[in-house]
This record gives C-alpha cells, sequence and structure tokens, in this order.
C-alpha cells in the first residue's frame, strides 16, 4: 500500500500530499497524521472524491486508510 | 463536539463569534475594532512594557480567553497535542509580520471582516491586498514550500504558553503592575469578566470550527473549497446586521474615529504581508492563538514573534494613524503611515519572499 507521511506538517500540506497521491491512482493509499483536525480533513477530502476512510489512531497520531 | 463537518456548523461556528464580538462592541471595545487581534496584542504587549505607547497598553482579556479556551476545550476534547520543532525561529519572525503589517494596515484579517461590515472602504480595498498575499503564499505552497515537521514534544511544553497567559491575567486581576491607558484606543474596554469570557468563547469555538481567515481564502485558491469561507460569511454576517441595526454603519473611505486611514497602497501593501505571512506559518494571527492554545510550542513562538513585532511597531514608529476629527478647528485629520512603516512593509514582504523559497520541503527531509 502507498503511503503519504505527512506527521509534523502544518496545513494545508497534509491534504496537498493526498491530493497529489490520489491523483497517481485509485489503489488503497496510508495517510499518516499527527493532529485529530489534519485526520477529519483527510476524511473528508477523501469522501468528497468518492473514496471510503478507515482511521485509526497511532503512537504518534492517526493512520488514514483510504480505499 | 464537531463544528467542521458540515457547513450549517460552520455557519453557525460564525454566527457565535459573531455575536461575541458584537456583544463586546456593545459594552465597550473601541468602535470598529470589536475583537482584533493585532491590536489586541499589541495593546498587551504595551501592558507588558514592552512598548510605551501610551494611549495603546490595556491587558485585553479576550488574548488570554481565545488562548485559555482552546487549551481548554482541546485538553477537554482529546485534541490537546504538545508539539514542537517546525523551524520556531523563522515562524517567530512571520508572526512579527504578521504583526508590523497589521499595524500598517490597523487591524488583523479578522478586524479587516469586522471593518468590512462597517462599511469601512478601505478594508474592503485592504481585502484585495489581503487575497493577493494569500494567492502568493498558496503559490509557493506549490513550489513544494514547507517549514518542516514538528514532533510531539514533553506534554508541559505545549502548556507553556497558555500558562503564561493565566499569569497575565492573574497579574491583571490582582495587581497594579501592568500598564493601562487613560486615553485612546486601549482605555476603551468591555468589563474585564465579560472580555475573558467572550475570548474563552470565541476561543472554544474556533478551536473546533478550525476558523481561520487566510485558511478560508487559501482553501477556496488551492482547493476550490468553500468550508472555511462559511465560518467567514457567518461571521460578518452578524457584524453587518449588528452594525446596522447600532447605527455604525457607514460606507465611507474617511470616516473619523474609527481607527483606520485611506493610504490604498499601503492599505493592499500591509494586508499583502499579513496574507501572505499567514499562509506560510499556517494560519491567520487568530490560528495563531487558537494552535497554540492547543498544544503547538511552533504557534506559541509565532505569537511571541506577534508580540514582539507589536512592540517593534510602536518603538520604531511603524505603526500607522488613524483618521480623526481635530477637535478644536473641526477639520478632518487624514490619517498616515509613516516613511518608517512604508520601508518596513517593503521589507516585511521580501523576506517573506525569502521565506517562502529557500524552505523547502524536500530538503526538510
Amino acid at each position: 500500500m502507498r503511503e503519504v507521511d505527512a506527521r509534523g506538517l502544518s496545513c494545508p500540506e497534509p491534504l496537498m500530499l493526498t491530493e497529489e497521491a490520489l491523483k497517481k491512482g485509485n489503489d488503497p493509499v496510508r495517510v499518516l497524521v499527527t493532529e485529530p483536525h489534519q485526520k477529519m480533513n483527510v476524511e473528508k477530502f477523501a469522501k468528497d472524491h468518492g473514496r471510503k476512510t478507515t482511521s485509526t489512531e497511532t503512537e504518534d497520531g492517526f493512520a488514514v486508510v483510504i480505499e | 463536539m464537531n463544528l467542521s463537518d458540515s457547513k450549517k456548523k460552520l455557519a453557525l461556528a460564525g454566527v457565535i463569534c459573531g455575536v461575541v464580538a458584537a456583544c463586546l462592541a456593545w459594552f465597550g471595545n473601541p468602535a470598529n475594532m470589536a475583537f482584533c487581534i493585532a491590536c489586541f496584542i499589541r495593546d498587551t504587549a504595551g501592558a507588558l512594557g514592552l512598548h510605551s505607547a501610551e494611549t495603546v497598553q490595556y491587558a485585553r482579556p479576550e488574548i488570554i480567553g481565545l488562548v485559555l479556551g482552546a487549551f481548554i476545550i482541546s485538553v477537554a476534547t482529546k485534541e490537546y497535542r504538545s508539539t514542537a520543532g517546525s523551524s520556531p525561529m523563522v515562524r517567530f519572525v512571520l508572526g512579527m509580520i504578521l504583526a508590523i503589517g497589521s499595524l500598517v494596515f490597523l487591524g488583523c484579517p479578522l478586524r479587516m471582516i469586522i471593518r468590512m461590515s462597517a462599511g469601512d472602504l478601505n478594508a474592503w480595498v485592504a481585502l484585495i491586498g489581503f487575497i493577493l498575499g494569500v494567492g502568493t503564499g498558496v503559490f509557493a505552497l506549490k513550489k513544494g514550500f514547507s517549514l518542516g515537521r514538528a514532533h510531539l514534544t514533553n506534554r508541559v511544553s505545549g502548556g507553556i504558553l497558555p500558562a503564561l497567559m493565566l499569569g497575565v491575567l492573574i497579574l491583571a486581576l490582582g495587581t497594579s503592575l501592568l500598564k493601562s491607558s487613560t486615553s485612546g484606543p486601549g482605555s476603551m474596554h468591555a468589563p474585564i469578566l465579560l472580555s475573558l469570557a467572550g475570548g474563552l468563547i470565541f476561543g472554544a469555538v474556533a478551536q473546533k470550527s478550525r476558523m481561520c481567515f487566510a485558511g478560508s481564502i487559501r482553501d477556496v485558491i488551492l482547493m476550490r473549497n468553500f468550508d472555511l469561507l462559511t465560518i467567514i460569511g457567518g461571521f460578518f454576517v452578524v457584524m453587518l446586521i449588528f452594525n446596522i441595526a447600532t447605527g455604525r454603519f457607514v460606507p465611507a473611505f474617511d470616516t473619523p474615529g474609527v481607527i483606520a486611514h485611506s493610504e490604498h497602497l499601503w492599505n493592499i501593501l500591509g494586508m499583502y504581508a499579513v496574507g501572505f505571512a499567514a499562509v506560510l506559518a499556517g494560519g491567520c494571527p487568530l490560528r495563531q492563538l487558537i494552535l497554540a492554545g492547543q498544544g503547538s510550542s511552533d504557534s506559541a513562538v509565532t505569537v511571541l514573534g506577534m508580540f514582539a513585532g507589536a512592540a517593534a511597531a510602536h518603538n520604531f514608529g511603524l505603526a500607522a494613524s488613524g483618521t480623526a476629527l481635530d477637535t478644536e478647528t473641526q477639520e478632518l485629520v487624514a490619517g498616515t503611515v509613516p516613511m518608517n512603516g512604508k520601508v518596513a512593509v517593503i521589507l516585511c514582504i521580501i523576506v517573506c519572499f525569502v521565506i517562502a523559497f529557500m524552505n523547502k520541503r524536500s530538503e526538510g527531509k
């Protein structure tokens, strides 16, 4: 699975990296972020682009898997 | 509680903050300044003796409330994260630029919206500069701009700025150590507890809704996303209704007493610097206070930069003056931007460009 490591980056970099990854194909992408609002932003961005997400809490933030 | 998952909730957040700002204006905050981050940081810097402009010294409980409100709600809703390490000194400089640009225009982006809602056409002119500044920041982001990663740090670190703010509040309430203006904008304020309550509510709502004045325009330009702009819309509508209902809506350029000037080029360039710096710093002055409240030491450093910038603006004669009525001759005295202020804004813009194109994401890896 492709991975986007956006941990610790300021807004809107996590979304920009996610957008870049989603443009490259429809295969699942795992996005790592630190802040709760970034997790929500990534989830909403994926939903707005017709993709499903599953989020889990990690040691230093969140992992959002975009299917 | 999530205020950011639907446009209705976002608009509601804007309405709540608009009501808070309107109440504070009604109960004594300076006309047309209701709730201004740059002005209130400038006043608080004056109260702490960081500058000696006697008319703008008052420890604004709104600023303290914003940070504490964001801190309390983020702890309560488990969104508090103590982070640090994303180019702190660059952020300090960006904080200085946010304050200096704002004080040349005479208001942060929040006050720009408040001034727009009161019919101040200078603020509408400044909006052009703000949008261009945000646009330039977006261009830099697309070219790979980044200040690098923040990392989780000792839990206490993120609580330092809220603790310092609490300390300032204790000094303001319990001692006579802080300076307090007896005339001018610094002497005009709502009752302390009302201001504090307003700041706490505004801070909590801004934290939950992710309110950001630079972010709202940035997201429209970058992603055609209007979510954050919805909050600003709600806020603007409430302030517009308030200003019309209370006879404060005056559509004009040269309205005396509202602390504004009509030097169009410098209104545009002042807010250009603010829009540009805000995108580079990841949020407007309000958002920096909120992020600092929810544990970001990097944003706390930006806030300290704003205090330093506000102090410099008055210590070195950079801040603009507002158009006023001469009480003896009844003539209109136009507000101006001093030469030092003009030079400072140009330098701020140059520094923004240097920061924007010398900090690339790939270099930080």
